[in-house]
């Protein structure tokens, strides 16, 4: 085994994967473990598998993806907190044969952007949202955010969640699947194999809803953040399917315009 | 052609988007500037030309689309009045933080608050020192006719992309409500091509494009201050617009713009037939100020009274411009409340009777 050369295993035929060309060669500032990467990633390669990397505009957000722009190879706007679904309206409307997505987590998206939220969904602005909801502000370092469960810790909510006195999570997700303009409405996350599998599948599918001009496709990726919930990256995937499943549950919630049944 | 016609001022704002190739205007219904969305809605510019209308959720809403329209390269404009122009603070300050173009009308109404919906000149602070947070500025023109709130559309746009800077038209709800006679510009085509650094979809023969206001590297994010710096230095020197009236034999001095400069002709008519000798400085363009001019003056009259709808904001760019060498007083009215030609007569005169 000794005398095999690199060359002799690494050939075009040999080649069963490789980092697609739509993500950069920057290294990625998450904390290990974090779902953004992978999500990055999907999100990446789906624009290469739909070879639509000269025609795809993302909208980044305020928080832990700000910095999305350095590692997707595609022409970016960094938007002003909350606002993506805003921005992301304009681009389309002045440029509706490309397509347009932004990707926000769950403060930008479902905090200080609900209202933008809403009425781009309300609309149907032709787009496609990815919310990464892992129940924190991760990029101010840990702070409650409206989708934190119920008794869940963080730093502005050390003793956990007080219903009482911070009132409940909020399903962003179950709330825009109910208005018209939504046109695909998927809850995933991207902790195995099977799920990433899934998740990428809804990605795509979500970007190519933008062909049939339908409306808006929101496909939410529930994930961890093990550092703003002090735990290790195995753990913070235990307690995200603990904990965070039963209140979110994955599956499509809106397809094709219609709410899916769920028990 | 030009084209004569009889409208409002904020209809005028509209019309002239319009021809002047406008890409998008994203707006919110506020008074007493509410027509400008109405006439483009009644209008249909999407038959026209194409322009994209919309009545966004907010004014919060309207302006971040004027982001995401500005950085794809496009013409885009908002309008709104002061509670609203407040609310996009935000959004102008990343919008010049990313260096984008755009045209901002802010059709003022008197404050603070709620305040009233009658005109007034109360934001000038707000429009002229940056409003939203962090060093920068709008090129800010003040419109003093209908005429003038059509013809700095297209002026407008066209300083916004030199500069890449948004632009804001200050005006009030007098100007934005009442019916001039105004010639409207030819209709221009709207732009096929744009700019280098427009997000408009990686080419296979360039970098992507990235549009952000953000730089966690101290020393980089100070060296694009010092690039803003410069830019604002290059309006200062280029784009100064200011018109005279009287001024060569004056002893004393009137500054106003807008509204207030429209009254004030009248006062030098009325002070002059007194026997008084008085001009008018009026600015046109509030940043850049008119420095340079005013200083000239000032080592030429006895005294200057700066005019405006306001309890004194502009005063004090006077002030600085002449930097002591004459005697600056202020006087305004506020609420609503538009001054008399004779009541700023009255004005002068208790300014030169101190003098003496």
């Amino acid at each position: 085994m000794g005398d095999i050369e690199s060359g002799d295993i690494i050939k075009d035929e040999n080649l069963v994967y490789s980092k697609t060309k739509v993500l950069t060669d920057n290294v990625m500032h998450y904390c290990p473990g974090c779902g953004h990467g992978t999500a990055h990633r999907l999100i990446a390669e789906v624009i290469e598998e739909m070879d639509i990397q000269s025609e795809t505009i993302g909208i980044t957000p305020v928080g832990c993806a700000v910095l999305m722009y350095n590692y997707l190879d595609i022409d970016m706007q960094e938007a002003a907190h909350g606002r993506a679904p805003a921005v992301a309206t304009a681009v389309k409307r002045l440029m509706p044969e490309k397509f347009v997505f932004t990707y926000q987590g769950d403060g930008d998206l479902a905090a200080i952007g609900t209202a933008e939220t809403i009425h781009a969904c309300n609309r149907g602005e032709n787009i496609t949202v990815f919310f990464i909801n892992n129940g924190i502000y991760g990029m101010t370092g840990g702070q409650m955010a409206p989708t934190t469960l119920v008794n869940m810790m963080s730093s502005t909510s050390p003793y956990g969640r007080d219903v009482q006195m911070m009132g409940n999570p909020l399903k962003m997700t179950e709330l825009v699947a109910q208005l018209p303009g939504t046109f695909y409405v998927t809850r995933q996350a991207v902790h195995t194999p099977s799920n990433v599998r899934k998740a990428k599948k809804a990605i795509r599918k979500a970007l190519e809803n933008q062909k049939l001009k339908k409306g808006l496709s929101l496909v939410e990726i529930v994930s961890n953040c093990n550092s703003g919930w002090k735990m290790s990256p195995v753990q913070a995937n235990q307690w995200m399917v603990e904990n965070m499943f039963p209140f979110y549950p994955l599956g499509d919630i809106k397809l094709d315009g219609k709410l899916v049944n769920q028990e | 052609m030009k084209e004569l016609k009889l409208m409002k001022g904020n209809e005028a704002v509209a019309e002239a988007a319009i021809r002047a190739g406008a890409d998008a205007y994203f707006g919110y219904p506020i008074t007493p500037q509410s027509e400008v969305l109405e006439y483009l809605m009644m209008e249909k510019p999407h038959e026209r030309t194409g322009m994209v209308v919309l009545q966004a959720e907010s004014e919060v809403a309207a302006i971040n689309m004027v982001y995401g329209g500005a950085a794809c390269g496009r013409k885009v404009i908002t309008s709104s009045s002061s509670p609203g122009i407040s609310l996009k603070q935000e959004g102008l300050t990343y919008i010049a933080g990313a260096e984008l173009p755009c045209l901002v009308v802010n059709v003022v109404r008197g404050g603070p608050g709620l305040g009233t919906i009658q005109p007034a000149q109360s934001d000038y602070f707000q429009a002229v020192k940056g409003g939203g947070h962090g060093d920068y500025h709008l090129l800010v023109l003040a419109p003093q006719s209908v005429q003038e709130m059509s013809d700095f559309v297209g002026l407008g746009f066209d300083l916004a992309f030199r500069y890449r800077n948004p632009v804001m038209i200050l005006t009030d709800g007098a100007i934005g409500q009442m019916m001039e006679k105004v010639w409207l510009d030819e209709q221009k085509p709207r732009m096929t091509e744009f700019p280098s650094w427009a997000t408009t979809g990686k080419s296979a023969d360039r970098e992507r494009n990235i549009i952000t206001s953000l730089e966690l590297d101290s020393a980089k994010q100070e060296k694009f201050n010092l690039k803003l710096q410069a830019k604002y230095r290059k309006m200062e020197e280029e784009e100064v617009r200011y018109e005279k009236i009287g001024c060569e034999d004056a002893d004393y001095l009137l500054v106003a713009y807008g509204t207030s400069a429209r009254i004030c002709q009248k006062s030098v008519q009325i002070a002059r037939s007194k026997g008084i000798k008085v001009g008018l400085l009026r600015p046109i363009t509030l940043f850049p100020f008119p420095k340079k001019p005013l200083f000239e003056l000032a080592g030429r009259v006895r005294g200057m009274l700066a005019v405006e709808m306001s309890a004194g904001q502009m005063v004090e760019d006077v002030r600085l411009a002449v930097n002591g060498k004459v005697i600056v007083e202020h006087y305004g009215r506020m609420g609503g409340i538009i001054p008399s030609p004779d009541e700023i007569v009255d004005a002068l005169e208790k300014l030169i009777k101190k003098g003496e």
